[in-house]
């Protein structure tokens, strides 16, 4: 391990150490936090006795539905506004200025619209997306060496071919970090949403739960959506990482 | 005029202006332009920098149309569409990061529909000759710029073009490393048969290697003089030491010399 490496454990383990101090020894009240092996012996409690399992599917289920619909609609968007440069000179304050909108405002309209169940989570989730997926393809796609496409030429590949074994490979890196950004804006989109206005899901049972001072099931609750996201993106990561150094763009110690 | 036998490729008066752009005025980079390039012979093409001498490449590639003029590749006009048979190896390094130099190797066959046995066998032979067995499952970015230029040679050669283009292919490389690429491009050559147009900016890589060289004048490029070596078939670079090459260069640079000092005069002029 390098000493980076070294750091960032100690300092997410030293962390997790001081705050099971600090509760145990009452410095922080047990109706403000509890301390983190609570947490996750709570969670576990929640897992035998299976009553995590409705919302975690749900929520899951929603977003990984924005996820795909972010990330599918993110990337076609990209790859047609790419291929029309006066749309995309039109468009470009509308996508730079996207993420000052604060979509939840929303969301009164989009239960008109949809009604009151999954959809206009979902379409939440998809609208914190989609955005980052889109920039993420374009700037992928604008990164391509002009020789790679030439090469394509000679070797009298199709636009089709070109797009699918040119293009695609040569911007992955950058598509991948816009699907790394599509799981994270879903997954906040999504648990936001349950919160303010929804009557299942991760985030409408931690709100219920701290609204009825159930501090043992918010807490693990909360640790097992850091839990999730944070495998999710580890996975991307080193996904991402092992991309980046097979074609020399990383240089790590 | 060369008979139909010998001639493989022929620019006949053509021009290429490059419309305006943005308020910029039509660039008129190249010609009327005049060339027969025979079957199987080794041509380089040197001129002042912006002369035109990769338009005139694209242009036979087909990567590029003429404004003007016509253009030859086996008897048939070469217009917008790369011809089956010509290989391009650009200055820019082009091979892709993703796959291993094996798959770089084998990209333009597996396009091409080749069997799997055949792309195969076609692939080890040109990584063998080459020299790049070794490297045959690393990626180009753990390989030199001179490496990965031999990765771009080996996947146009496993193409099997009669016509091979080459775009100021060793520009990016150190001098050492050119000569050795000069002698290998040469054994190539032998070996394959093919013609090969060499663009170069470095009079001595097309004195060393070719049998013909065209010497383009300042922009818009034409030929002012093309030259010819007179070296036999088998050469490599220690020709760089026989008196004559001296005297070669010496005339490329003295026809050269004047052209390039027009070419900075314009560059300075449209500058100021």
């Amino acid at each position: 391990m390098t000493s980076a490496l070294w750091i960032r454990f100690a300092l997410v383990v030293g962390s997790v150490l001081l705050l099971e101090v600090l509760c145990r020894t009452g410095v922080i009240q047990p109706v403000t936090m509890i301390p983190p092996s609570r947490m996750a012996s709570g969670l576990i409690g929640l897992f035998q006795n299976g009553k995590v399992y409705p919302p975690l599917v749900k929520t899951m289920g929603n977003v990984a539905t924005a996820f795909v619909l972010s990330v599918g609609v993110g990337f076609l968007m990209g790859l047609l506004i790419h291929a029309f440069p006066r749309v995309r000179r039109a468009l470009d304050p509308f996508l730079a200025s996207y993420y000052a909108v604060p979509f939840f405002v929303f969301y009164p309209l989009l239960i008109v619209i949809f009604g009151m169940n999954d959809l206009p989570i979902v379409v939440i989730g998809f609208l914190f997306g989609v955005v980052a997926m889109l920039l993420n393809t374009l700037n992928g796609l604008d990164r391509v060496a002009r020789v790679l496409l030439k090469t394509g030429r000679v070797l009298r590949m199709g636009r089709v071919r070109t797009a699918l074994q040119i293009r695609l490979p040569a911007a992955a890196p950058y598509l991948l970090t816009g699907v790394k950004l599509s799981v994270a804006y879903s997954f906040i989109g999504v648990i936001a949403s349950e919160f303010i206005l929804s009557g299942a899901g991760l985030g409408y049972t931690i709100a219920y739960a701290f609204n009825n001072f159930d501090n043992l099931t918010m807490y693990s609750l909360m640790l097992l959506v850091l839990v999730i996201v944070v495998a999710i993106n580890s996975v991307l990561h080193v996904w991402e990482q092992r991309m980046l150094r097979q074609r020399g763009l990383l240089r790590q110690g | 005029m060369s008979d139909t036998s010998t001639l493989h490729a022929r620019f006949s008066a053509v021009t290429r202006v490059f419309p305006a752009v943005g308020g910029q005025p039509p660039v008129h980079a190249l010609g009327p332009l005049d060339l027969d390039l025979r079957r199987g012979e080794f041509f380089a093409v040197v001129g002042p920098s912006g002369c035109g001498k990769s338009t005139l490449l694209e242009l036979l590639a087909g990567l590029s149309v003429p404004t003007q003029g016509q253009l030859l590749f086996e008897g048939r006009p070469v217009a917008g569409e790369v011809p089956d048979g010509i290989g391009v190896v650009f200055q820019e390094d082009a091979s892709f990061p993703w796959l291993t130099v094996w798959d770089n190797v084998a990209f333009g066959l597996r396009q091409a529909g080749v069997d799997a046995a055949e792309v195969t066998r076609r692939v080890d032979h040109a990584i063998g000759f080459m020299g790049l067995a070794d490297f045959a499952r690393a990626h180009p970015a753990q390989l030199s710029g001179g490496m990965r230029q031999r990765v771009c040679i080996a996947r146009t050669l496993v193409l099997q073009p009669r016509l091979i283009l080459l775009d100021e292919p060793f520009g990016a490389l150190d001098q050492q490393t050119r000569l050795l690429m000069g002698d290998e491009l040469l054994r190539l050559w032998r070996e394959t048969g093919a013609t090969v147009l060499l663009i170069t900016h470095a009079l001595d890589e097309a004195a060393m290697l070719s049998d013909r060289v065209g010497v383009m004048s300042a922009r818009p490029g034409r030929f002012i003089e093309v030259l010819t070596t007179g070296w036999p078939r088998e050469r490599d670079s220690r020709i760089v030491s026989d008196p004559a090459f001296g005297q070669l260069t010496s005339r490329l640079w003295s026809l050269l010399r004047e052209e390039s000092l027009r070419a900075a005069g314009d560059r300075r002029s449209a500058r100021a």
